[in-house]
């Protein structure tokens, strides 16, 4: 079965989601709210790759093996001048988040396919839960995106 | 003549009343020392101007001055009574270090000059600004105290004519949780109830409301019910022992920042004992389910551990509300400034919701306002809303906008959000708001960290215009300062907390050369040359009562109707309540007593936002969740504070007012009475920790949080453990401190942290981690906090707060007493 190759993604992707929700925070801690909501928002994905290590051994998964998942490959920087101009790196942040969270939703979305197909209810409910609360980090990120970038692009 | 202290007795004395009877008047009057009423020259129609109450006073002239109050007897919101700031406050206006002349910085120094010297820098640099930049160079920060006609006329000019998003008021600290929680359950800004209710209710709710010090003549209307037959039974949110706290059936004393976790236990309380009426929600709500899934792990128990009340306590607190026939609540700051506080605020509506407790008398919610005339920034849209309640993200309402103002939608900005106040901030930090025209309040003492706010201020590459009546700490740092008129010396309306509108007339003239603020903006304006489409001056009118009939076309058709209200009509009625319009002549007491709500996709204010994240939803994910235009109960998780105490700062540090100043003093320092009721900052500890530091009442301290560090004497209370308390009043104006000694170790947001709510981006003062440290050298003398209030010291030995009997109270039947 498929599912414990989903689940380890998806653990591997929710973990690496944390981590730039935190290296956001950190990068642009004087933008205060990007700092402290992408904190709580970091929290959520850990819960959530938590979740997943709770889950796991039902599908043949050793939680063992998920302890130190490898990070995905999103840290390339994108926009011409992102490292030296801090507004516009916070710009190609929060894209990042934006599609890395969509990515994660997506991911919920078809973990939920073979939790119906499996007839595992648990584990459905697992999936509407995270996905619904991934679709809420994405939309974070599009909402801040919106708010900031004409100040931004203007100037 | 009989008379009262207001000083000892902040209340007054008692008028009782029964449920549904009219509250009785009492009328309060205070004049100049050895002045006779007879003496009196004028008596002038206004209402007050140093809280949210509203209250309908006269004020005394005698030879060009002001020398007196009475309040209006038949005025509906005080019946005749007044509070302390309301009988003392007024002597301000004639303060001898009153700005008279414009200032202008040269070489370094502000210097006085004349107003086309200044208004023409003021204008020369804006157009240089738009030349080099655009409008998104200039911001305006203004206030919760000027009058309406002024906040329609700044937002025509800032969001219209110049076309910032940069604008916002103060109003930023002390009202947005109210307006954004009423765009979240209601779908629009406007206060759903009276009040009128506190004379029909059988319980009220007071959450994080100090209703005695903040809005002390609603208070006494409560005390009178309490005093009559049949009173309310109280429930009191509050982690101080306040006045209201000692008045109610259950106190419960939370954790600060832990008020979400205990609303969603009151609400899982009334959901598991079916206090809820099922046919009010079936057909006004949406989002029951979620709300009762989302609550379901929120016991009593799961409170008692994270806010630290008994769990016993909570359900007392549930079955206080499940039982009410007619539930009263009210909110203010201790949701409004906490972590989470949308969310929490939220919570309370959802409670009136379930209960189908609203638009009937008694069965009301009031999110309370901060300042006087909140209520007007917000529907003017000179803090961070569009003018008229209208949705920014709407593009029908900004095209009705640009209609009413004759100008091209796309001059409006409605691309995102109005930019609110900490964002306003960190743009001018970072050099992108270059231009920065603050009126009417005092950043430099009122924002969090405030060496970081002092510093953003005083950069060079900021150009600040100053609008004040005084040389206030903010002013110091000004470019150029423009001295204004204030309350008593200007003609405007104004509308308090339950949408009461007042006119105030203009009773003397100014000192020297300071202007109404009105003229100030027009005069800008002109010097700015603003058209409109069709080529006239923008904005299009002239004086206050021109303004107000603009005002009425931009506000006709929404909520905030107040199409049926001139001045003539302000002038011969007391207060009238919005809407008022040609179908509801007499204004309307209540909002939404037919179940129907200002939140059908096409109406509505707002499509809403994430109570965790802020994200606002869109207008196609407003309309899936909510077709039909119904309250929406909104359900949230509790979620910690950001910064919570640890073993180097072990205290939470939580900041408010107290009952006889306001804000940052600027005008109850300057009264005599107000100031020596409470003349020097102090921290409140309770007897437990003062007892582990070794302190004794009146020892000084040191208080520290990760960014500042200031010193008082302490007060021991009766405060929960763990908390520490500082009046945020407290600036340098008056503290002796020169810009040059650099020694600013008093005023308390030194040490508040810089984080907000994510929804309503209030900031959040009362959530910061803090240690204390004694520093000896205790004299035996108690602190200088007011013993009357939330303040009063644990030590009965500590001598009262007193004042002179020098108001005169007359009741209806009587006479004076």
């Amino acid at each position: 079965m498929r599912l414990a190759a989903a689940l380890r993604e998806l653990h591997r992707s929710e973990s690496t989601l944390a981590d730039e929700l935190l290296r956001v925070a950190d990068r642009h801690s004087d933008e205060v709210e990007v700092r402290h909501v992408a904190g709580d928002l970091a929290y959520w994905s850990r819960e959530h790759a938590h979740e997943i290590t709770g889950i796991a051994p039902r599908y043949g998964v050793d939680p063992a093996e998920l302890e130190h998942p490898e990070p995905s490959e999103e840290g390339q920087r994108e926009l011409p001048g992102e490292g030296s101009d801090a507004d516009l790196a916070l710009l190609a942040d929060l894209r990042r988040v934006y599609r890395m969270s969509a990515g994660v939703a997506l991911d919920w979305d078809l973990l939920g396919q073979g939790a119906q197909v499996v007839a595992d209810a648990e584990l459905l409910a697992a999936t509407e839960r995270c996905r619904a609360r991934a679709e809420r980090q994405m939309r974070w990120a599009r909402g801040m995106l919106k708010t900031v970038s004409p100040q931004t692009l203007a100037t | 003549m009989s008379s009262r202290d207001p000083i000892s007795e902040p209340w007054g004395t008692r008028s009782p009343y029964g449920r549904g009877q009219q509250w009785p008047a009492r009328v309060d009057h205070h004049l100049a020392e050895g002045l006779a009423p007879e003496e009196v020259d004028r008596w002038v129609r206004s209402a007050t101007i140093l809280h949210s109450n509203g209250d309908a006073l006269d004020i005394a002239v005698k030879d060009g001055r002001i020398v007196g109050v009475r309040g209006r007897e038949q005025d509906r919101v005080n019946r005749g009574r007044l509070g302390p700031k309301d009988l003392y406050g007024w002597q301000a206006n004639h303060s001898p270090d009153r700005l008279t002349r414009p200032l202008v910085r040269r070489d370094g120094v502000l210097t006085e000059t004349d107003w086309d010297t200044a208004l023409d820098l003021v204008a020369s640099r804006s157009r240089e600004l738009l030349d080099d930049q655009g409008a998104t160079a200039l911001g305006f920060y203004t206030s919760g105290q000027l009058f309406l006609e002024e906040y329609y006329t700044l937002a025509a000019i800032g969001h219209g004519a110049i076309g910032t998003n940069h604008m916002d008021g103060n109003t930023r600290l002390c009202t947005a949780t109210a307006a954004a929680a009423l765009k979240e359950s209601f779908g629009c800004d406007g206060q759903p109830g009276s009040y009128n209710d506190i004379d029909h209710a059988d319980v009220i709710a007071l959450y994080g409301h100090n209703m005695a010090e903040t809005q002390t003549v609603l208070w006494s209307r409560v005390l009178d019910r309490l005093a009559g037959p049949n009173p309310p039974r109280l429930l009191c949110v509050d982690p101080r022992p306040t006045p209201v706290a000692r008045e109610s059936t259950v106190h419960l004393a939370p954790r600060p920042g832990t008020n979400v976790a205990l609303m969603n236990a009151l609400l899982h309380e009334l959901i598991r004992n079916d206090r809820i009426d099922h046919t009010y929600v079936e057909k006004h709500t949406v989002g029951y389910e979620d709300l009762v899934r989302r609550t379901a792990e929120y016991t009593p128990e799961r409170a008692a551990e994270i806010c630290g009340v008994p769990a016993r306590a909570v359900r007392e607190a549930a079955e206080l509300l499940g039982s009410a026939e007619r539930l009263l609540s009210t909110v203010l700051q201790g949701f409004y400034q906490s972590n989470q506080a949308t969310a929490a605020a939220v919570q309370v509506n959802n409670v009136h919701l379930l209960r189908g407790m609203l638009g009937r008398p008694g069965a009301g919610v009031l999110q309370m306002n901060g300042q006087p005339t909140a209520e007007n920034t917000r529907e003017c849209g000179a803090d961070g809303d569009m003018t008229g309640f209208r949705n920014w993200d709407n593009e029908e309402h900004v095209a009705d906008l640009a209609r009413v103002w004759n100008l091209d939608p796309m001059r409006i900005p409605h691309y995102a959000p109005p930019t609110h106040a900490m964002q306003i901030m960190r743009y001018a930090e970072k050099g992108s708001v270059r231009f920065l025209w603050v009126s009417a309040t005092n950043p430099a003492v009122s924002l969090p960290e405030l060496r970081r706010i002092r510093k953003l201020l005083s950069q060079e590459s900021l150009f600040l215009v100053v609008q004040d009546c005084f040389m206030t700490e903010t002013a110091e740092l000004a470019d150029v300062v423009l001295p204004a008129a204030t309350w008593g010396e200007k003609t405007g309306t104004l509308t308090n907390s339950d949408r009461t509108v007042h006119l105030s007339e203009k009773a003397v003239e100014a000192p020297g050369e300071a202007r109404p603020d009105l003229d100030i903006f027009l005069d800008y304006a002109r010097r700015m040359d603003f058209r409109d489409a069709d080529g006239h001056p923008f904005p299009q009118w002239h004086d206050a009562e021109s303004a107000f009939e603009a005002w009425k076309r931009a506000g006709a058709g929404r909520p905030c109707d107040y199409s049926g209200l001139t001045y003539e009509r302000l002038r011969g009625a007391d207060g009238v309540q919005w809407p008022c319009d040609e179908e509801r002549p007499d204004g309307t007491e209540r909002l939404y007593t037919d179940g129907r709500f200002w939140a059908l996709p096409e109406q509505c204010e707002s499509y809403g936002k994430d109570l965790v994240t802020g994200a606002p939803l869109d207008e196609r994910e407003y309309r899936a969740m909510n077709p039909e235009g119904r309250a929406m109960l909104k359900a949230v998780e509790y979620v910690p504070p950001h910064e919570e105490p640890d073993r180097d700062h072990p205290f939470v540090l939580i900041t408010g007012r107290t009952l006889y100043h306001f804000h940052t003093r600027t005008k109850t320092g300057r009264s005599p009475e107000l100031q020596r009721a409470a003349p020097e900052v102090w921290v409140e500890v309770s007897p437990s920790d003062a007892h582990e530091a070794g302190l004794a009442e009146g020892d000084p301290v040191e208080v520290s949080s990760p960014r500042g560090t200031i010193r008082a004497r302490a007060r021991i209370s009766g405060i929960s453990d763990g908390v520490l308390f500082v009046p945020f009043h407290y600036g340098y104006w008056d503290s002796g401190a020169s810009e040059e000694d650099g020694a600013r170790d008093r005023a308390t947001n030194e040490m508040s942290i810089s984080d907000w709510d994510p929804v309503s981006k209030q900031p959040l003062f009362k959530t910061a981690a803090a240690q204390l440290r004694p520093l000896g050298g205790g004299d035996g003398r108690p602190a200088p906090a007011p013993t009357t209030t939330a303040s009063a010291p644990v030590d009965q030995r500590v001598a009262p707060t007193r004042g002179a009997p020098d108001t005169a109270e007359e009741t209806a039947g009587g006479g004076p007493r």
